[in-house]
Order: structure tokens, then sequence, then C-alpha cells
């Protein structure tokens, strides 16, 4: 995967997580993930469409998940409930946003959030696509970006006509 | 003065509110798509509006749209974290009067407000 799809998300975890809660966030090293377990229990989805495709997930445990929703919220919320689920959402989608903002000159849109809460549980990508696990620390605990993205068939095939 | 969130995510619209009571602004009602926005204008009457871009049912974008047909004036502030400058323009030229991209501090989201509220000429 080309490495300017991985780090707009870098930059942006750090800028949310900073800008709306005041928590540092270290990156680690970034590795291809081999199978489609996610990392974690809690699990924030972005599906990515227009001239790149795929998924974006964040990926935490769920206690980590629980500091990190209770320094955005100001509020201790259980892991079962609705208003927990909608700060996982909102953070996958503020961090989605902002690192699409760097793919220059791409026409790129993306969905509204889902969010699954889990042990074991499974995100579907396309086939073919790579994914890259990006590993972040924080003092509420280890969490995990995990990026699957590709140029659409469209823009792909416009590339190898030109070629 | 009346001011109507429209974000799907409750999270956000607590925080906005949070700012806006912080900055006694306590007269404030929600909705969670621009189709329930639409629904509750007529008996609200906000006098300033927050949106958000990325919705169901009906996008920001749409909202402002429609709002826009019926009312020029009433002051409108996308909320988003549609960041680049081609959405920018378009949002502006749908018809928001500001524009704040989230993330944003408590700071920034007060500066943009008031900064609309002035241009727009409204007294708060």
């Amino acid at each position: 995967m080309d490495a300017s799809y991985i780090t707009p998300f870098m930059t942006s975890i750090q800028n949310v997580f900073s800008t709306m809660f005041q928590l540092p966030v270290e990156i680690g090293e970034p590795r291809l993930k081999t199978d489609s377990t996610t990392s974690h229990d809690v699990s924030g989805i972005i599906g990515v469409s227009g001239e790149m495709v795929g998924t974006i997930v964040l990926s935490m445990p769920g206690e980590a998940a629980e500091s990190i929703v209770a320094l955005f919220t100001g509020e201790q919320m259980a892991v079962d409930t609705d208003d927990f689920a909608d700060a996982v959402g909102e953070l996958i989608n503020m961090i989605s946003g902002n690192a699409k903002a760097e793919f220059q000159r791409k026409s790129v849109s993306i969905s509204c959030p889902s969010v699954v809460i889990g042990s074991g549980h499974r995100v579907a990508s396309n086939s073919g696509t790579p994914c890259v696990m990006i590993p972040c620390t924080t003092d509420c605990g280890e969490i995990v970006l995990e990026i699957a993205l590709r140029e659409s068939d469209e823009v792909a095939s416009t590339k190898s006509a030109a070629a | 003065m009346r001011i109507l969130l429209i974000d799907d995510s409750k999270t956000m619209r607590n925080i906005q509110k949070s700012v806006l009571k912080q900055l006694g602004y306590t007269d404030l009602e929600e909705a969670c798509d621009g189709q329930d926005a639409l629904s509750k204008i007529g008996a609200f009457k906000p006098e300033l509006c927050l949106v958000d871009w990325n919705m169901p049912t009906m996008d920001g974008l749409t909202f402002v749209k429609t709002f826009r047909q019926t009312d020029k004036t009433t002051p409108l502030i996308m909320v988003t974290t549609e960041a680049e400058k081609s959405r920018v323009i378009e949002a502006i030229k749908a018809g928001v009067n500001n524009y704040v991209v989230k993330p944003f501090t408590p700071d920034l989201l007060s500066e943009r407000i008031a900064e609309t509220l002035a241009k727009c000429g409204v007294n708060t």
C-alpha cells in the first residue's frame, strides 16, 4: 500500500485526540495485517468510496475505549450503551475525515460510522485490499488503527490505460 | 438566542451544548439529521443553526440548500469533518455563513459563533 495513504491517519489520530481531549498518542511501527479478526473488542468503522475504496477501523480494548470515551464525553459510560457507541463512531468519523483531507486531488467520500462491540469479531474488507495496522500507545492503553485502502477500479484502469 | 444543533452524533451535540452553555446560550434545540431539523424549524424558529455535513436520511448540504430556499438570513455554521477546500466552497455556495472543521477546541467554536453573529448583524 502507498505510504501516502497511511501517514494522514497517523497525524489525524494525534490531532483528534489532542484537540478534543488532550490525550497524546505515540505512533508505533505500521505493519501488514494478515487475518480479518480485529485487534480488540471495540471497533469504530468507516467505509471509504470514490476514487479510493476500503475501510478504516479504530480498534480498542474495552477498558481503553471506556477511558477514552470518558475523556471525550466527560462521562463514564458502559460499553454496551448507545451513547458509548455514538462516541466511538464520532471518534473514527473525525479521524477519517481529517485524514481524507490530506488525499490531495482525490475525490473521496466517507460513510456514516458503524460500531461493533464484542471479542473476536471480524471486519470484512474487499479481497485483495491490503490492511495496514498502526499501533498507537496512549495513557488509556494500546489501540490500533487499521487502514485497508486502495484506488478504485476506475482510477486504476484509467492509470493503466494511460501507461 | 435560539440555537438549533443538527448532528447525528449525540456526543457531538452534547459537546456543542456544553460550549454554548458556557457562552450563556441556553435556548437550544437538537436535531439528528436534516429532515429532523426541517421538521423542528417551524416551531423552534432558530436564530442560529450549527449543521453537520455527513448525516443519514438528509445530509447537511441538502438541509442548507432546502433551508435557504425560504430563509436567506438566519446564520448557518457548518461543523464537519469535511476539511477539503472544495467542500468548504461547496458549502458556502449553498448558503452557509461560516465553517468549522472537526476536531475543534471550545475556543475555536466560540470564536466562529461570535464572528458569524457579528457578520450577520445578529444581536446576542
